[in-house]
């Protein structure tokens, strides 16, 4: 089989026109649906960066909040109440809110404000620049060192700068493995100095951060959690339950899946046209090799293995393709949001072989039919 | 092995259905032998190329039987089918039907390729009948760098690189002119035929009939007398 899979390759690369308008169909067609997958998969790693950020294992919250930036506080009942469950190694509190940062010209800018358990403080960023305690100091902030820091005019330790009509002074500088959604800067200080700060309604408890005893006691704290009127997920659960709102409730995810789905139809379009033509073309050929005594088997994996070979290089050229472009993109835009992520790439490699196989289905259907003495009659 | 190549016994072919029903080939009987070059003549649509497709095991007949070797041919599967013309049958086809996207000596291995022989022994193998056929040195050319009788040169390398005991020619010389024909025919005559081998050969062309042994007419369907050659020995 080895000589005829060559006999194969031959015949398509050496087709050098029809495989470069195949290979272009494919990669077109897989970097768009890479493209896209991608920039959903990056905005929801942003939507979801405070709860991965912060890396508690479990989170309680009310059951209408579909994202962090948009808590809806819970009364301090709730704390007192988790503490005391049965299973629950440890429960901290946190504080998500939005501020006005007033610049030194007199500006305006949307800060997003976390308050952390003022003794664990769980969560904390990881700082390149000060040190932790300095974050109890008067009017103490940490200020996150990524792409949004310039909006705050490049703030370093010690500079000080108006928060809601307080004083704050930055103590210390932090990374953290992903910036907001929102493109607004990041603030870290105490949960005390937080509800302090950032005004809120009665209730002031934005999310409980438990630490369950052990996985086992994950559904029992949940149960219970329920009996409050509250939920309690899981740091997985709740970056899926993120996702879900923006997949589905935005338009947002529904408008990737509708780009992603015509990229695929662009892409069997083209590639399915192209290599049907292919095919078309050597027809008499393949009708000779059937007279000559090859076997329909035969004849399906030289097809067979035509299409998978265009699919597979159309498939890496277009990764190729998209990767290079995301990171010239980052170049020029640092907060751009988009990731090529393991599940984005099986989904475009599942639709790329179904690309391949209707196309080598349509061809081969056409290859089976033809008669050998079809050949002979001319 | 039996005393004939081939033997035809009451092949009968319709085509179509209905009032447009035709028959194409009615009650055909014949034998061909070894070292034999028998061609098939008549005007268009009597019924030639349909005989050629059922003795050579491409369209099976409506009724009667073909023996190749001693076996009845159409009493094989499909599978067994196309084995036997691997194994047993080499064509020439009348477009010659070579792949433009490989190379000449590729194109001759074909044959080999198919019956699993490996890839460097076939191209050794097809390089030799290249090289019978005089085309030793285009063997690394696309065929569409050919003339039309270097191409059909290499579709007779190609039909007789597995050494197969009955050869089909389909209007060899149609797209040539007649001097080239004459000389593929007469290189077939004298190179190719031997090894007890049968050859039939379909033609309009009444300037190759000097190289027939015997010359079976057809006329709707039916054949209407065998001649003698004038190479007939």
């Amino acid at each position: 089989m080895f000589g005829i899979l060559r006999i194969a390759y031959k015949l398509l690369v050496n087709d050098k026109g029809k495989f470069a308008a195949l290979l272009m169909g494919i990669t077109f067609s897989v970097f768009l649906m890479i493209q896209m997958t991608s920039m959903f998969a990056g905005m929801m790693r942003k939507a979801s960066a405070t709860v991965a950020n912060t890396g508690a294992q479990m989170w309680v919250l009310d059951r209408a909040v579909n994202n962090v930036s948009s808590s809806i506080p819970m009364p301090d009942y709730v704390l007192d109440a988790v503490r005391s469950m049965p299973g629950v190694k440890y429960a901290v509190p946190l504080s998500s809110g939005v501020g006005m940062a007033r610049l030194h010209d007199g500006t305006y800018q949307a800060v997003t404000v976390l308050g952390l358990d003022d003794n664990s403080l769980l969560g904390r960023p990881r700082l390149i620049a000060g040190t932790i305690e300095d974050i109890y100091a008067e009017n103490g902030f940490i200020v996150v060192a990524d792409e949004e820091l310039p909006k705050l005019e490049n703030p370093k330790l010690g500079t000080e700068f108006e928060i809601n009509d307080n004083r704050g002074v930055i103590v210390g500088v932090a990374t953290v493995p992903a910036s907001g959604l929102f493109g607004i800067p990041t603030l870290y200080t105490t949960y005390s100095r937080a509800i302090q700060y950032i005004p809120s309604m009665r209730y002031t408890l934005s999310f409980v951060l438990v630490e369950p005893a052990s996985a086992a006691d994950i559904p029992r704290i949940k149960s219970e959690v329920a009996k409050l009127g509250y939920e309690a997920r899981t740091q997985r659960e709740f970056v899926d339950k993120i996702t879900s709102f923006y997949e589905w409730h935005t338009g947002m995810g529904m408008n990737m899946m509708l780009m992603t789905i015509i990229s695929f139809i662009v892409g069997l379009s083209l590639s399915g046209q192209t290599f049907y033509t292919f095919t078309l073309e050597n027809l008499e050929k393949f009708g000779a090799l059937k007279a000559i005594g090859a076997k329909g088997r035969e004849l399906v994996a030289i097809i067979l293995f035509q299409a998978t070979l265009t699919a597979l290089a159309g498939y890496g050229l277009g990764i190729g393709l998209c990767a290079g472009l995301i990171a010239l993109a980052k170049l020029r835009l640092p907060d751009y949001a988009s990731i090529i992520t393991f599940p984005n790439l099986a989904l475009a490699f599942g639709m790329v072989l179904v690309i391949a196989a209707i196309s080598s289905y349509i061809a081969v259907r056409r290859v089976l039919r033809i008669e050998p003495f079809d050949i002979f009659r001319g | 092995m039996g005393n004939y190549a081939i033997e035809a016994k009451g092949l009968s072919k319709w085509f179509g259905s209905g009032a447009t029903r035709t028959l194409a080939v009615s009650g055909v009987s014949f034998d061909a032998g070894f070292d034999e070059m028998l061609y098939i003549v008549g005007p268009s649509g009597s019924g030639k190329t349909t005989l050629l497709s059922m003795l050579s095991g491409i369209l099976r007949p409506d009724s009667g039987s073909v023996r190749v070797e001693d076996i009845d041919i159409w009493t094989l599967d499909d599978n067994h089918l196309a084995t036997f013309r691997l194994q047993t049958v080499g064509f020439v086809f009348q477009d010659y039907h070579l792949f433009p996207r490989l190379t000449t000596v590729e194109n001759v291995a074909i044959p080999l390729i198919l019956k699993r022989v490996e890839w460097k022994d076939a191209i050794e193998q097809a390089m030799h009948y290249l090289e019978i056929v005089g085309l030793g040195s285009r063997a690394q050319l696309p065929p569409n760098k050919l003339s039309g009788g270097e191409q059909q040169r290499v579709a007779i390398a190609r039909a007789i690189v597995s050494a197969p005991d009955v050869l089909i020619f389909d209007e060899p010389t149609a797209s040539l002119d007649g001097d080239t024909g004459r000389k593929v025919i007469e290189f077939v005559r004298t190179e190719v035929l031997n090894d007890h081998r049968c050859i039939l050969i379909v033609t309009h062309d009444n300037r190759i009939y000097e190289f027939a042994d015997r010359i079976v007419k057809m006329e709707d369907g039916r054949i209407i007398g065998i001649e003698k050659g004038q190479a007939h020995a």
